[in-house]
């Protein structure tokens, strides 16, 4: 057992675990943030991908334990409670980027993330070479890839893409 | 058409749930208390189990119960149930193997389940199933189906001599050989159906309770059809009869198929939860999920077509073997029967087929069905033919599939089917258009200069889905009926809840059945719920599968919806004060014809409910409606998807540069949905093209166990897709929906190879067309270098 400190969401959090815990047992179990999701156990499929100090990673490939001081943002923490949806978000149901919804998580934070690296304006083969670690069965990828290009767009002026370059 | 009605592209309702992280998928559900269940699974694909010794194992930390296959048989809990009983051609039932839900003395593939440790968590629960010691007695495995069925090959189940479950025909032999024998041409073709693995993004899971008090079972399932897994459980398998055991299938990631059937591991969840006096959960590992949700495909065919001299198609005959695996499973049989031979036709006006299948078990995963069912494995054959037909015979492939297009409808198949209506040069032509076919060749010659093999690929497909009529399916051997049900609650303020059989897994139904409602009651869609996937709030409904949900599920909310409305008119007739017959009611208003006395939606939903303005006893109070809908036909979506490819030489790489897809869908509810399933529906047909192939080694060992190995269609894989439709509307069911869920992944496999097999100038590819096998191919036909068109 370890105890480990970490902010997830803005909150700052302290949770004794069992030292084999990885990120998203910690999420999913410890906290009922149950919006990351499994959907493998090779780090293949990206269902369980969050952002830690601002990166994307594939929780189901970090232990708790790593991730003392760290600060972790889920989709729970993409939009205020009360506020309006990330235009990432608004950008997916607008362009039908997702049927079942099950890698949708995944998929909001991996291209979140690809904005914050690649900036405002992506291509089909820029987006769709960026979505390897990603997988979905549903969609066949085409309205994810357009909604992606649209939440891209809609990201500028947010200030958080300057924000998450620093 | 409103914003929000029939045939608008509506946003989903479901979506905020999804996009926020707050959907409830099984995994994210848990019960006080509950324990957690992990099964011990055989390493071997063929053995009897000596010994099973759980002594160490429930020593260990947090264990709570091991259960093992003399458990689960002396309290008679059934596995492996096959819902369909076919009749093979010697008049006899196919051979079902029996299977408890957990192996009792022997195992029959790798991953057979053997035993189940349940313990506080489920850390405790996997590390005290390694020490759970079985006692194998090694058995030779068979994997291959071909082996599997001589005399010699090791048996695997008693009750089927050459592990044969049924040989199968459909057709007039004898007229079929006699078009042979008098034929100008004749096309042979031996193809591979590669064994598919469904790969669903969430893993299966189950949360089995028990309550004591009230002597009651519920169990929360990822699951395509809630009431049939409550069928089963109940009246197949024993574990709680069917009035005290509630099923619930929430937010389910993905089911393709591989959701529908019933496994060992819910059950076994749900037993186990009244013997432990604990909820018990599960959630499948993906290593897991891929050596035990049930497999796909796995045909080997040989296919002849004739044709006179004209080129005119006059007969096809196709002998299948089918490997079904190890065990029964709930749809099994019906795949590679009525499935697939019904579908053999195709577009074409074939006068003679004939069909052989012969369906056998070895030591591999069930074998059932896949996004598809049988209609990609028919697709294939037809469209592989045709175009293979018309190279050698050095027809245009365009056509050679137009002078062979049945034109007259209603058609009369030699396989069953009769087509009601359809019209295949519509979607011909609109794709070609698309596609800009005519500009080919100069695309063609622009890859050569960049050192590319460009091809072109047409797949001219049709299926037959919105299972299904239950009188004729009944007679081919399906266990139960395949209608859908649908209640239709109006609530006394005007707000109209739909509680629908049908389940949805990413179709977004929660979206086009209130456009449904929204658009045949006139009012807000806002003001339409729809609850589905809970046995307690859902009476009955035999769930989505078959492109199904539309053509029938709908069907049965649109039956419900004429009642409530005719019920409404009834009311309204009083309030008027006019006679029933004089009331129209239209765009949410109800009115005396010629006149403009008029009453709103709301108003009469209110009365209907405080019934103060008719007698009780002339007129029921209340505004609520349930109906059963039973299709009258199967309905027969088809279309043209033209695949366009640049393979490298060099490489053996194939680039998909262009897809272009035309379907005739008949009514479209949602043309924003119904092009997502198509873009779904293509990317995973695609995958079995390209890059899909489930492997045993000989001894059965699963050697694409996980994603590592097994590759999957990536956003890389499909450019981005041209996807239309036209329209001719199903003439058996009432808003004349076809389907569409299916019908990407049923086109697009023939439509790869047909343009891989153009592009690299030799036939002898089979999927997946992988870099390797193309390069291999390209170097031993010697057409490495790309030619000038």
């Amino acid at each position: 057992m370890a105890t480990v400190s970490l902010t997830v969401n803005g909150k700052p959090v302290t949770a004794d675990v069992d030292t084999r815990t990885l990120l998203v047992q910690l999420l999913r179990e410890n906290l009922r943030l149950t919006g990351t999701h499994v959907g493998c156990d090779t780090s293949q499929c990206g269902a369980c991908v969050v952002l830690v100090n601002g990166k994307a990673v594939k929780s189901c490939t970090v232990l708790a334990v790593q991730l003392e001081g760290a600060e972790v943002l889920s989709i729970e923490g993409l939009a205020p409670a009360d506020g309006p949806l990330h235009p990432m978000q608004e950008a997916f149901r607008e362009n039908h980027g997702l049927q079942c919804g099950y890698c949708t998580p995944g998929m909001i934070l991996t291209a979140v993330d690809m904005v914050h690296r690649k900036g405002h304006e992506l291509d089909d083969r820029t987006i769709r070479e960026e979505l390897e670690g990603n997988i979905c069965r549903c969609t066949g990828y085409h309205n994810i890839v357009k909604a992606i290009a649209a939440g891209a767009r809609a990201m500028r002026g947010s200030g958080e893409t300057a924000k998450a370059a620093k | 058409m409103s914003a929000t009605g029939i045939g608008a592209a509506v946003r989903r309702k479901e979506d905020h749930r999804f996009i926020t992280g707050k959907g409830h998928y099984t995994d994210d559900i848990n019960r006080p208390g509950q324990a957690y269940a992990y099964f011990v699974r055989s390493p071997r694909a063929h053995a009897t189990i000596k010994s099973i010794d759980v002594k160490a194992a429930s020593r260990m930390p947090g264990v709570v119960a091991i259960f093992t296959g003399a458990d689960i048989a002396a309290a008679k809990i059934n596995g492996h149930v096959c819902g369909w009983t076919v009749t093979g051609s010697d008049g006899k039932p196919m051979k079902a193997a029996p299977g408890p839900a957990l192996a009792n003395g022997k195992v029959c593939y790798v991953g057979d389940e053997v035993a189940v440790v349940i313990a506080d968590s489920y850390a405790q629960a996997k590390d005290a199933a390694e020490k759970v010691v079985v006692d194998y007695g090694v058995l030779p495995a068979v994997i291959d189906p071909k082996t599997a069925a001589k005399p010699g090959a090791p048996q695997i189940h008693e009750i089927a001599p050459n592990n044969t479950v049924f040989n199968w025909n459909l057709g007039d032999k004898a007229a079929t050989d006699a078009a042979f024998k008098s034929a100008a041409h004749i096309t042979k073709i031996d193809i591979i159906n590669n064994r598919v693995i469904p790969a669903a993004v969430e893993p299966r899971a189950a949360v089995g309770e028990y309550d004591p008090g009230t002597d009651s079972y519920a169990l929360h399932t990822t699951s395509q059809n809630p009431h049939a897994a409550r069928l089963v459980l109940s009246a197949f398998s024993g574990v709680a009869p069917e009035n005290r055991l509630r099923v619930v299938a929430p937010d389910v990631g993905g089911g393709f198929g591989s959701k529908i059937f019933i496994y060992a591991e819910e059950t076994v969840c749900l037993w186990a939860a009244k013997k432990i006096g604990r909820a018990v959960k599960w959630t499948a590992e993906r290593s897991e999920s891929f050596l035990v949700d049930a497999h796909g495909r796995d045909h080997v065919t040989h296919a002849e077509l004739a044709l006179d001299a004209n080129g005119k198609i006059t007969a096809m005959r196709v002998q299948t073997i089918a490997n079904l695996g190890a065990y029964p499973s709930t749809f099994w049989s019906c795949v590679p029967t009525y499935l697939y031979a019904l579908l053999l036709s195709g577009q074409y006006n074939i006068p003679n087929i004939y069909c052989g299948v012969d369906a056998v078990y070895t030591n591999t995963a069930p074998v059932d069905a896949v996004r598809g069912a049988g209609r990609p494995e028919a697709t294939f054959v037809v469209e592989r033919l045709v175009e293979l037909a018309a190279r050698e015979t050095g027809r245009d492939p365009v056509q050679f599939r137009r002078a062979n297009f049945i034109t007259s409808f209603p058609h009369q198949t030699p396989v069953l089917l009769c087509y009601d209506a359809g019209d295949y040069g519509a979607s011909l032509d609109k794709a070609l258009a698309l596609a800009d076919y005519k500009g080919f060749a100069k695309r063609k010659r622009e890859s050569a200069r960049n050192g590319k093999l460009r091809g072109i690929g047409f797949s001219t497909y049709i299926e037959a889905c919105g299972l299904a009529p239950s009188q004729a399916v009944g007679s081919l051997g399906a266990g139960v009926g395949l209608f859908e049900s649908a209640e239709v609650r109006v609530n006394p303020v005007g707000t109209v809840e739909v509680l629908a059989g049908s389940h949805a897994h990413g179709q977004g139904h929660e979206t086009t059945f209130a456009q449904v409602v929204s658009d045949r009651l006139g009012i807000p869609i806002e003001n339409v719920s729809v609850v589905h996937g809970d046995t307690d709030k859902v009476q009955f409904g035999m769930g989505t599968y078959g492109s199904r949900s539309g053509a029938v599920g709908i069907s049965a909310v649109v039956k419900a919806l004429d009642k409530v409305v005719a019920k409404a008119k009834k009311v309204a007739a009083y309030l008027l004060e006019a006679a029933e017959g004089d009331i129209e009611f239209k765009d949410g208003k109800f009115s005396v014809a010629g006149t403009d006395k008029s009453i709103d939606w709301v108003s009469v939903a209110l009365n209907a409910y405080v019934a103060h303005k008719f007698p009780g006893s002339q007129l029921e109070p209340g505004l609520k409606e349930g109906a059963f809908y039973d299709p009258t036909n199967f309905t027969f979506p088809a279309g043209c998807h033209i695949c366009e490819v640049e393979v490298d030489p060099e490489t053996g790489n194939t680039e998909i540069v262009a897809w272009t897809a035309v379907d005739d869908f008949g009514t479209v509810i949602n043309p924003m949905i119904v092009e997502g399933q198509v873009h779904g529906g293509i990317a995973h047909g695609v995958g079995q093209a390209l890059c899909e192939r489930a492997v045993y080694n000989n001894d059965g060992q699963l050697v694409t166990g996980s994603l590592m190995d097994y590759c999957m269609p990536r956003a890389d894989i499909l450019p981005p897709l041209k996807v239309d439709t036209t329209v001719t509307k199903s003439p058996s069911n009432p808003l004349g929906i076809k389907g569409c869920g299916e019908a990407g992944a049923i086109a697009s496999p023939a439509a790869v190879i047909n343009a891989i097999t153009d592009a690299i100038g030799t036939e002898a590819i089979a999927m997946p067309a992988t870099p390797a096998a193309v390069w291999a191919a390209l170097q031993k036909s010697g057409r490495s270098l790309p030619h000038a068109a």
